[in-house]
């Protein structure tokens, strides 16, 4: 035990001191997590909106002026014709287009009818389009009801164009789990273990009485742990930065998690056995990992979309059994009893994964 | 502390077609400080992974002590010191970390042996915190030296550790290695450097995977088969050229300042064709051969005989 | 070149400091055209951060070095193009086959394309190494392999040639045949720059300094150092001037 507490200690200490390493560690999850959460940011804010209407009247720019004194919207213009507006969504001039019917406040609201009003946005940053649709809502109910005391009168029709469905707001977290959590673990410890091959201490601990299974063990343990702190800040940032619901079990998606890392850090080994040099051994984590994990597990393309060898293929990627997880426990919020599948998949993934290393690292130099 | 023998009969080892270690067959006494001398890719490494347990033998056998290296190699492990080629240090560990690491890597605390390598790391105390990344070649080669010592091991097994180092801290090794093999320790080391041989109780020359000699450095001096002159004067790389165009030579091979020459027949000869070429201040007088004009000597037969 | 003394590598204070560390400690030295100079000092002298200025690979902290004609601060790129370089770890590729790398080098150092097949093959000629010009240059004995990593790094018929630890680890004949290549280099015009840790090849040099803690300790012929120092070997003169300044400078690492 005292030999397995100073072996892991030596490796804390290698990983502190690299400290290129530790900021691919440490900052590679946040990076990410903010470059991919810029897009679907919250906070939103500059949406341009323009609107169209075939006959301007007082009750229209009265709600345009209300539009325009919200900090989340600047008001861009009036558009000549429904032509017009499609061109300013299409150009990037607007980013949403608030149609009014010719009915619209032409006279006191015909009671029991509601307002014709169709809000046409750019939904090709979806993000922006349901946020700032939500909030123009909002603003005009707001408006009209102070107005005319009367709620609900307005009930706009929206259109979401360019990316009707939504996909992918919140995918991008569990494919960046999925992705990160492979890495980290997989690569670095690959990485980890040939760097010893090639500077001979690993012939050294070969040559002494520790058991092989100790050594890898040990070197596994700290990249657990600093995965389970990117896990940690992953989450952190996920829910209260970028908003994505955390809706089913915390503790089923941390187990399930742990398996995962625990599948990542095994794939790792047997890519150390195999490999002698460290730029081998990134080489292949990065086409046989990241490639993969990024384009084959449902992270960036659905895998129903894939030509059918591909779609086979990628049952064998961790990462898209890990993503379905990762949707269902925490977006969808569903129980624990929905991924059992997946979740024997990774467990099945890993006792072949760890089963191979083992075998293949062996305790001499062949 | 007595050490343990260690023998190796009939040993080979292939990498595809080439024989890395072709039929070595060598007996090492407890307590000697044994060398293996021979040039880069003569085979040294690959024998001492095969005596460290690391790599299997094609053929032939080893035994360390009574324990064979492939049958009981979790035993030899225990009672074996190994330092590798390459330093076998943690970069990015301190001097302390490493030698702490590697203690307990062994089952023992550093304060537990420190007697035993307290000569050594004396000189290795003052810079304890620093990281091994920044020690000079003769240091790091003295701490990766105390931790492959700190488990007090029967037999240590050193693969060129002065390859790379200046002189200075290769005298100073070698000092360090003869008090441990007074201690009773065995030691087998190897080295490209053929002036080393001298330190050694005994030695093995090793060339293409082959021993070609073995004995102390004396038996190998005495196996000298030549006459050997030493010529020396001012301009010595005129003077070899001068002397291989000379029909009547046998060898001829620079040592520092001077040329060590073996002649066919009469070495007046010799002397009266280099004053005709007009080195006139040259020197001839015999000389005992070393270490190193053996080993020409071995290869340049060897070659022959091919 | 300095045309009126024929120096081809002058230094003059040259130093460098890494942080409070300092490397290469003010040393002064000129070196002659076509003289073999042996550059040695124990581990971590700071023989390697010198070499590396002088190669124009790293900027003095202070001082000034003229290479091959040109300032080493602020002409380093023609200092490189006219310098050749080979040391033990690096110098050819081992994947490439023996005349491919002869005509990359040439290439890199700027031989013209239609002269590179006459002047590589009375190169490998003149090495004994034309049978094997059609073979990976891993699979070349270490002898073979530096005795045409030389022949490579003087092809562009470079002023001077530096040469770090050239001849680490080979067997002895391999190293007398490396040696007369490098008296033939230093004959034709060619300035060898050359560190070593056998002290018989010291001995091989037309002149030595030895560098102890940054500092050139002594620099002279192998005849008079011997002479200075009452010994009968650069072994002994070697061991004690870094044993001598050590004890003064306190143990160094």
């Amino acid at each position: 035990m005292k030999r397995m507490l100073s072996f892991v200690k030596k490796e804390f200490l290698l990983i502190l001191r690299d400290k290129r390493t530790m900021l691919i560690l440490l900052g590679l999850p946040v990076v990410m997590i903010l470059i991919f959460g810029f897009a679907i940011s919250d906070d939103v804010r500059n949406v341009d909106v323009a609107y169209y209407a075939h006959r301007e009247n007082i009750l229209i720019v009265k709600v345009m002026e209300r539009i325009g004194a919200n900090e989340t919207f600047n008001l861009v213009g009036r558009c000549g014709s429904l032509r017009e507006a499609e061109d300013a969504l299409l150009s990037g001039e607007a980013d949403i287009v608030v149609c009014f019917d010719d009915e619209f406040g032409a006279q006191q609201p015909i009671q029991g009818k509601t307002a014709s009003v169709e809000i046409l946005a750019d939904a090709s940053d979806p993000n922006t389009a349901s946020t700032g649709v939500a909030i123009l809502k909002n603003v005009m109910s707001r408006y009209y009801m102070e107005h005319t005391g009367n709620e609900s009168l307005i009930n706009p029709h929206t259109r979401l164009l360019y990316n009707p469905a939504m996909e992918s707001t919140y995918n991008f977290v569990p494919g960046l789990m999925g992705l990160i959590l492979m890495l980290v673990c997989a690569m670095m410890t690959s990485i980890a273990i040939v760097r010893e091959k090639e500077t001979g201490t690993m012939e050294v601990l070969l040559v002494s009485p520790t058991k092989a299974w100790m050594i890898l063990l040990a070197k596994m343990v700290p990249y657990f742990v600093v995965s389970c702190f990117n896990l940690a800040t992953i989450l952190l940032l996920s829910v209260y930065v970028l908003g994505v619901p955390l809706s089913g079990s915390l503790a089923a998606l941390i187990s399930v998690s742990a398996l995962y890392i625990m599948l990542a850090l095994s794939i790792g080994l047997f890519i150390s056995t195999v490999m002698k040099t460290q730029v081998t051994a990134m080489l292949i984590s990065v086409i046989t990992l990241m490639l993969p994990t990024m384009l084959l597990s449902g992270m960036i393309y659905p895998c129903e979309n894939l030509p059918l060898p591909l779609y086979y293929f990628s049952m064998i990627v961790p990462a898209r059994w890990y993503i379905v997880v990762v949707k269902k426990l925490m977006i969808e919020g569903l129980p624990f009893i929905a991924v059992a599948k997946e979740t024997l998949v990774i467990l099945a993934m890993f006792v072949v994964m760890l089963a191979l290393g083992v075998k293949k690292f062996n305790d001499r130099l062949e | 502390m007595t050490g343990l023998g260690v023998e190796i009969k009939g040993v080979v080892k292939k990498y595809g077609t080439l024989k890395a270690v072709d039929d070595v067959s060598l007996r090492v006494s407890p307590g000697e400080l044994f060398g293996i001398i021979g040039p880069d890719g003569a085979g040294k490494s690959t024998l001492f992974r095969m005596i460290a347990t690391l790599l299997l033998p094609d053929s032939g056998k080893i035994t360390i002590g009574d324990r064979d290296v492939v049958g009981d190699y979790r035993d030899v492990r225990s009672v074996l010191g190994y330092m590798p080629g390459k330093f076998s240090l943690y970069q990015d560990l301190t001097v302390r970390e490493n030698l702490d690491f590697y203690a307990s890597v062994f089952g023992t605390t550093v304060g537990e042996n420190y007697h035993f390598i307290s000569d050594i790391y004396r000189m290795l105390k003052p810079f304890e915190k620093r990281l091994a990344r920044h020690l000079s070649g003769g240091m790091k080669q003295k701490l990766a030296l105390c931790c492959s010592l700190i488990h007090r091991p029967q037999v240590l097994l050193l693969d060129e550790p002065t390859t790379g180092v200046d002189p200075v801290s290769r005298y100073e090794f070698w000092e360090i290695l003869k008090r441990l093999s007074a201690d009773g320790m065995t030691i087998i080391v190897s080295t490209p450097y053929m002036d080393e041989a001298y330190k050694c109780s005994r030695m093995a020359m090793m060339i293409g995977g082959k021993v070609i000699k073995e004995g102390t450095p004396d038996d190998i001096i005495a196996g000298y088969n030549g006459k050997l002159w030493k010529v020396s004067g001012r301009e010595v790389y005129g003077m070899l050229l001068a002397v291989k165009a000379y029909c009547g030579v046998v060898s001829c091979d620079s040592f520092g300042d001077s040329l060590h020459v073996v002649v066919r027949d009469d070495i007046e000869g010799l002397r009266s064709y280099l004053r005709e070429k007009g080195y006139d201040d040259v020197t001839v007088e015999a000389t005992k051969p070393t270490v190193e004009d053996c080993f020409i000597e071995l290869v340049r037969d060897g070659c022959s005989d091919r | 070149m300095d045309a009126a003394t024929d120096n081809v590598i002058t230094a003059r204070n040259l130093t460098k400091r890494f942080g409070t560390f300092t490397a290469v400690d003010a040393i002064s030295f000129e070196v002659r055209r076509g003289e073999i100079f042996g550059f040695l000092g124990a581990n971590g002298a700071g023989k390697t951060t010198a070499m590396r200025m002088l190669c124009g690979l790293s900027l003095p902290t202070s001082g000034e070095g003229r290479v091959a004609g040109f300032d080493i601060t602020d002409e380093a790129e023609k200092v490189k193009r006219n310098i050749g370089y080979m040391s033990q770890k690096f110098s050819l590729y081992e994947d490439l086959k023996v005349w491919e790398n002869i005509r990359l080098f040439a290439g890199i150092y700027r031989v013209p394309d239609r002269e590179i097949p006459i002047v590589g093959g009375a190169m490998l000629k003149r090495i004994g190494l034309a049978d094997v010009r059609d073979n990976f240059v891993r699979d070349l004995p270490l002898g073979w392999k530096q005795r045409l990593a030389f022949s490579v790094a003087i092809l562009h018929r470079p002023k001077v040639v530096f040469l770090d630890e050239p001849t680490g680890g080979v067997d002895p004949m391999a190293r007398r045949d490396f040696w007369e290549l490098i008296y033939e280099a230093a004959g034709s015009g060619i300035t060898v720059f050359v560190t070593t840790h056998y002290m018989d090849e010291a001995e091989y040099c037309d002149r030595v300094s030895i560098m102890v803690d940054g500092r050139i300790a002594a620099l002279d012929t192998p005849f008079e150092l011997k002479k200075r120092y009452c010994t009968q070997s650069m072994d002994e003169v070697f061991r004690t001037l870094v044993r001598g300044e050590g004890k003064k400078g306190g143990a160094r690492l």
